[in-house]
């Protein structure tokens, strides 16, 4: 019984920050159609960025959290005006592929360089370090912290894509965006406005997943293939779709990890091969012709 | 593509004798040239050769089927295990090992084949990299059969053809190596412009519409992988003859996705291409990633981003635009 609380909460935390993390990556999937490999890449630059601010500038911890994110969406703005405007839409994925992953190369390069290849920690305030008496149970901070955003970020897009103007003619532009420009809606603002909402939520999930997937020189290459099996399993462009296959998982893998350690990441792709062999589109995602 | 099409299809069709045999003297010339001015650098260009295998390989199924994969070091380690296992337990023979090699490598690009050209776009990238992973979590596991994270080591060939022993300046291998590249680039040549491999190039043109001319697809594109497994097979086994081990790294993520930036580097759907791209990637990380591995990734960063924004097609492309430019002169005159 005791194995299996810690491996549930474990799981969900985990499966969490994937969410936080991918759910970027997925709505920039299903809207600009784009297989964003270097989504981790500026995962990775709010987390050097948090691990800065908190380190040798010395503020806050929710200070941080905001500089990260800030300061990746600024990072990020050359790239999308000049490289990702180009892949939008383009049916050709080896293309995506390519610059993402070059993308991918040169931010770790440079950061790297700026910063130095070593392991950045970012410290947690008191108030979430320490474990929380939930009633019955112990658990750490840290975990109810991360599972609250989770639902947080979750709720909140929820109310963007389903209750905002935005979310209207996000909706419209992911349905038919020749449709939608025909009708007037400015597509280009509205994928340059996805495009920095995915990024800073990716900055945001960097940070506040740092204890569980650490801050490292190779964070962008080594997390590359599972935020991108996060969205192929759920489906690109839903939020349900990411959240659920974030928690499953997570499941799979922190269960796999508890109970058989040898076998590392085998089980996790044996159920991604059978997932994705049977639900091509992923299980909540829709075909694109 | 078009224009390309049209002059592959002869009237008659005859084997190019006079065309292969003067690649073949190229890539041997360029071996000569690595042989007598390098001679300390043997180990390296033998190396190379093993990953020009590699990249040949993935042209056939990215440059000539249009997949997009990044799980191609699967078939390549296959091919390396199978063969340095062989070899530990008593088959010696380096012929015999690139047929263990190459049967291996075969076997394995039947089954990722299998799954991976069953869909396009997304979810054959992620069946391509979930392929791969999986080989190598395999290969990781089973540490009683491939050593797991230590590497299998203590791979001993015995002689070519029975007369030439493998030396420590690898001498042997390195000649080896550049025959067998040799004769399966000539072979290769002929596959790409045999109709199967005409075939191929259509259905990357146009899938549906080979569809509609009654083509079956998925039968053509799992055995064009068979094909590439092979190619690769014979890459791994090579590599694990010549180098003596065989470590987790030559089924990592990492050398699927460099081998991808040596095809497009070159020119995807070019056998030429994907030589030079090998050459070029190889000799520069050979001197830059020496020195600081951050610059190195900064500039494959740069230089990938560089060639989809500028060449798309490749290195390849300006060179063989300039030299149809040469030919049409010459016949023109």
């Amino acid at each position: 019984m005791r194995t299996v609380f810690s491996i549930l909460s474990d799981a969900v935390a985990y499966g969490m920050v994937l969410f936080i993390i991918s759910i970027g990556l997925s709505i920039m999937m299903g809207l600009m159609r784009v297989v964003n490999l270097a989504h981790g890449a500026f995962a990775m630059i709010g987390g050097y960025l948090a691990s800065y601010a908190l380190r040798d500038l010395g503020v806050h911890y929710s200070v941080a959290i905001l500089l990260a994110v800030v300061g990746a969406i600024i990072a990020s703005i050359p790239f999308e005006l000049l490289l990702y405007r180009r892949i939008y839409r383009k049916a050709d994925p080896l293309m995506q592929v390519l610059m993402t992953i070059g993308i991918t190369f040169f931010i770790i390069g440079i950061v790297n360089f700026i910063f130095g290849p070593s392991l950045k920690p970012i410290p947690l305030p008191a108030s979430l370090s320490g474990p929380l008496d939930i009633g019955f149970r112990m658990l750490p901070t840290h975990r109810i912290f991360v599972i609250v955003c989770g639902i947080v970020v979750a709720l909140a897009l929820w109310l963007l894509i389903e209750k905002t103007e935005f979310g209207i003619k996000l909706r419209a532009s992911v349905d038919h965006s020749g449709m939608a420009d025909a009708l007037g809606i400015r597509t280009e603002i509205i994928y340059a406005a996805t495009f920095a909402l995915a990024i800073g939520l990716g900055a945001f999930g960097g940070v506040v997943g740092a204890e569980i997937l650490p801050i490292e020189p190779y964070y962008a290459l080594r997390y590359m293939v599972t935020f991108l099996v996060v969205v192929s399993v759920g489906g690109a462009g839903s939020i349900l779709g990411a959240l659920s296959a974030s928690l499953l998982l997570g499941l799979a893998d922190t269960t796999g990890k508890y109970l058989a350690p040898e076998f590392g990441d085998f089980f996790f792709y044996l159920s991604v091969i059978f997932i994705v062999f049977l639900f091509p589109h992923g299980l909540f995602g829709k075909a694109h012709a | 593509m078009s224009q390309m099409a049209a002059t592959h299809i002869p009237h008659k069709r005859n084997v190019p004798f006079a065309q292969e045999a003067a690649g073949a003297m190229a890539i041997l010339a360029l071996g000569a040239i690595g042989y007598f001015l390098f001679p300390d650098d043997l180990a390296f260009l033998t190396r190379l050769i093993g990953i020009a295998f590699l990249v040949l390989s993935l042209d056939l199924v990215t440059g000539y089927c249009g997949i997009a994969t990044l799980g191609h070091a699967a078939q390549f380690g296959v091919g390396a295990y199978a063969a340095g296992i062989a070899c530990i337990r008593g088959i010696t023979d380096p012929v015999a090992l690139l047929a263990v090699g190459l049967f291996a490598g075969t076997v394995m690009g039947l089954i990722s084949g299998a799954l991976i050209t069953r869909f396009r776009g997304l979810p054959q990238l992620v069946l391509s990299i979930a392929v791969g992973q999986l080989v190598a979590g395999l290969a990781n596991k089973l540490s009683w059969l491939t050593g797991g994270s230590d590497g299998l080591s203590g791979i001993e060939p015995g002689k070519v053809f029975g007369v030439f022993g493998f030396d420590m300046y690898s001498r042997t291998a390195f000649l080896f190596s550049l025959g067998v590249l040799v004769i399966t680039f000539i072979l290769l040549k002929r596959f790409v412009n045999s109709p199967f491999g005409l075939m191929c190039r259509g259905i990357k043109d146009d899938d549906l519409r080979a569809k509609m001319i009654g083509v079956s697809i998925y039968p053509r594109l799992v055995a064009m992988y068979g094909v590439a497994g092979a190619v690769a097979g014979i890459g791994g086994a090579l590599t694990a003859i010549s180098t003596g081990v065989v470590g987790l790294d030559s089924v990592s993520f990492e050398r699927s996705a460099e081998v991808l930036v040596m095809l497009v580097l070159g020119g995807a759907g070019h056998l030429w291409g994907a030589l030079a791209g090998t050459v070029i990637f190889m000799i520069f990380e050979h001197i830059v990633a020496a020195a600081n591995p951050f610059h190195w990734m900064t500039l494959v960063g740069l230089l990938l981003i560089l060639i989809v924004v500028f060449a798309p097609r490749g290195l390849i492309e300006p060179v063989l635009s300039l030299w149809a430019k040469f030919t049409r002169k010459g016949e023109v005159a």
